[in-house]
């Protein structure tokens, strides 16, 4: 493509019906703690 | 309205996020201006409005790429629904223990009151705390992965319990199969030689707070007697850094009205050899180191500057680890994952010293949130349901904004304190992670560029 150029290979989708497995770590966002959202996280199982 | 796609800009590269397919794409003036108008149908409007500006064979052009990308899925997805993955009932698999309500500093924006909560000081015993680990080990289902992360106030000071602690849950690992995860947090004071040998030994990541710059540092968080602490904790710090590899803790700090240049705190870190930190807003109401709204645009230029500079230490080969502008975006968490969010309530829980239980930590002391103890179990079964239920789809503002399946919908802790009601966010809060969320796309969609 010219104009456009796309840079992840999107998967939000395709986790509609495989994910919920759990094993991720928990994702509090507030300053006090690891403030890590689930934004900043990485999938257990894909990685 | 409902956004279903998201713009914007980091210096002269334009962004446009596809919220329900997470596509990050990098586009050309043309092709941001045509984003204004373009709903996915509507090409002779764009057309008609656009051609005094651009070429129609250019503007025909980009409609095509931009037909392709909705038919890869990647340009206006159709909308995501709570995924049947997402079970009814959550599986409590982390905590929080208060293994100490006390504190030896006196850090002024401290939402734990240093330490009191409010209520006394008190340490956590032997018994509460095993209670506890019992507690994880049969609510937490076929999970493997378990965590505990050691806090307080300062979880340094209940050092007796801490180990026994440790070393009870490692027997237990043996004995389940699960796998603990421990951390602990720490302002350092206590970091002797001794503590350090045990953190290290016994594999517990350590997180660890300072403010960046002395001044800044020593203004918020002094030590009982009202003097810094800067000094004494920084050789801590480095003295754990070191003796780990440099690896298994990361450096927080906590920025405030006073410090709004924060990107100088930020690097104060890096030059003294840390190379995984954060920086996080300050939530305080009615105080006068408070963020207010009128402070954002001031913060939303800070944040750019932090991209600058992040990016410019990388390039220069001294690149450090932040916090929020890490995102993985082929591999991020699964929609379900992206609804639990922070999982406070229904799978975290925090334990007082005294063996009660809360969403988490924040609400320790809040007694209309009290769940129950460690001992008896959840006696207000109502709450771990409110809480699972308390997700981007079902919060009106979180419904419609862009950020939803990044930020997971806030934390429920500063919605109760600024609005009351867990299900309406913290306005600051999301204004911040929005801003936040970009930096952290533009920097690594610059850094997939490079590669
Ligand atoms: S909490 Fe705020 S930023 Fe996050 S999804 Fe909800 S409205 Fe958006
Ligand atoms: S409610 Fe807030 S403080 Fe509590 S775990 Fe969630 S994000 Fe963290």
């Amino acid at each position: 493509m010219k104009h456009i150029k796309t840079i992840n290979k999107p998967y939000l989708q395709s986790t509609i019906k495989t994910g919920g497995c759990g094993e991720c770590q928990a994702s509090c966002q507030s300053a006090c703690k690891t403030s890590c959202t689930v934004g900043n996280q990485v999938c257990e199982k894909r990685q | 309205m409902k956004e279903n796609i998201h713009k914007f800009h980091y210096k002269d590269i334009y962004f446009l996020l596809d919220v329900n397919s997470g596509a990050v794409h990098v586009v050309d003036v043309m092709t941001a201006d045509i984003m204004d108008i373009f709903d996915g149908h509507n090409d002779e409007t764009v057309i008609a409005q656009l051609s005094g500006i651009y070429k129609i064979s250019e503007l025909a052009e980009v409609l095509s790429e931009l037909h392709e990308l909705i038919n890869k899925g990647q340009l206006f997805a159709p909308d995501i629904d709570v995924p049947p993955v997402f079970s009814e009932k959550g599986i409590v698999k982390s905590m929080c223990l208060l293994v100490a309500h006390d504190c030896n500093l006196r850090c002024k924006y401290c939402f734990a009151d240093s330490g009191e909560f409010g209520a006394d000081r008190r340490l956590m015993n032997n018994e509460v705390g095993e209670a506890a680990v019992e507690y994880i080990i049969r609510h937490s289902g076929n999970r493997q992965h378990c965590e505990i992360d050691f806090f307080g106030g300062e979880p340094l000071v209940n050092m007796p319990v801490v180990r026994h602690l440790t070393e009870y849950i490692r027997n237990r690992e043996k004995e389940t199969g699960k796998i603990f995860k421990l951390t602990l947090t720490t302002n350092g004071m206590l970091l002797t030689d001794e503590n350090i040998a045990f953190l290290n030994d016994n594999n517990i990541s350590v997180v660890i707070s300072l403010d960046g710059r002395k001044e800044v540092h020593d203004r918020m968080r002094p030590d009982v007697g009202g003097n810094g602490t800067y000094d004494r904790v920084i050789s801590n710090f480095k003295k754990l850094v070191k003796s780990r590899n440099d690896e298994n803790y990361y450096m927080r700090g906590t920025y405030t009205k006073y410090n709004l240049d924060f990107t100088k705190d930020v690097l104060s870190m890096a030059k003294e050899g840390f190379d995984i930190l954060s920086m996080e807003p300050v939530v305080a109401k009615d105080a006068d180191y408070a963020i207010l709204k009128s402070d954002l645009p001031r913060i939303f230029a800070e944040y750019d500057k932090l991209v600058d500079a992040y990016l410019q230490y990388k390039s220069e080969g001294k690149g450090f680890f932040f916090f929020h502008f890490n995102m993985d975006l082929s591999n991020g968490p699964c929609v379900a994952k992206r609804l639990s969010g922070c999982g406070a309530g229904h799978e975290y829980y925090a334990v007082a010293a005294n063996g009660d239980m809360y969403p988490c930590h924040q609400f320790v002391g809040r007694n209309k949130y009290l769940l129950g103890n460690v001992f008896d179990g959840v006696k207000n079964t109502d709450l771990p349901q409110y809480f699972r239920n308390c997700h981007v789809l079902n919060k009106e503002k979180c419904r419609d904004c862009w950020a939803r399946f990044f930020c997971s919908g806030g934390c429920h802790a500063n919605a109760d304190l600024f609005n009351g009601d867990i299900y309406k966010p913290y306005e600051i809060g999301c204004e911040l992670q929005k801003k936040r969320l970009e930096c952290a796309i533009a920097v690594q969609a610059i850094n997939n560029m490079e590669k």
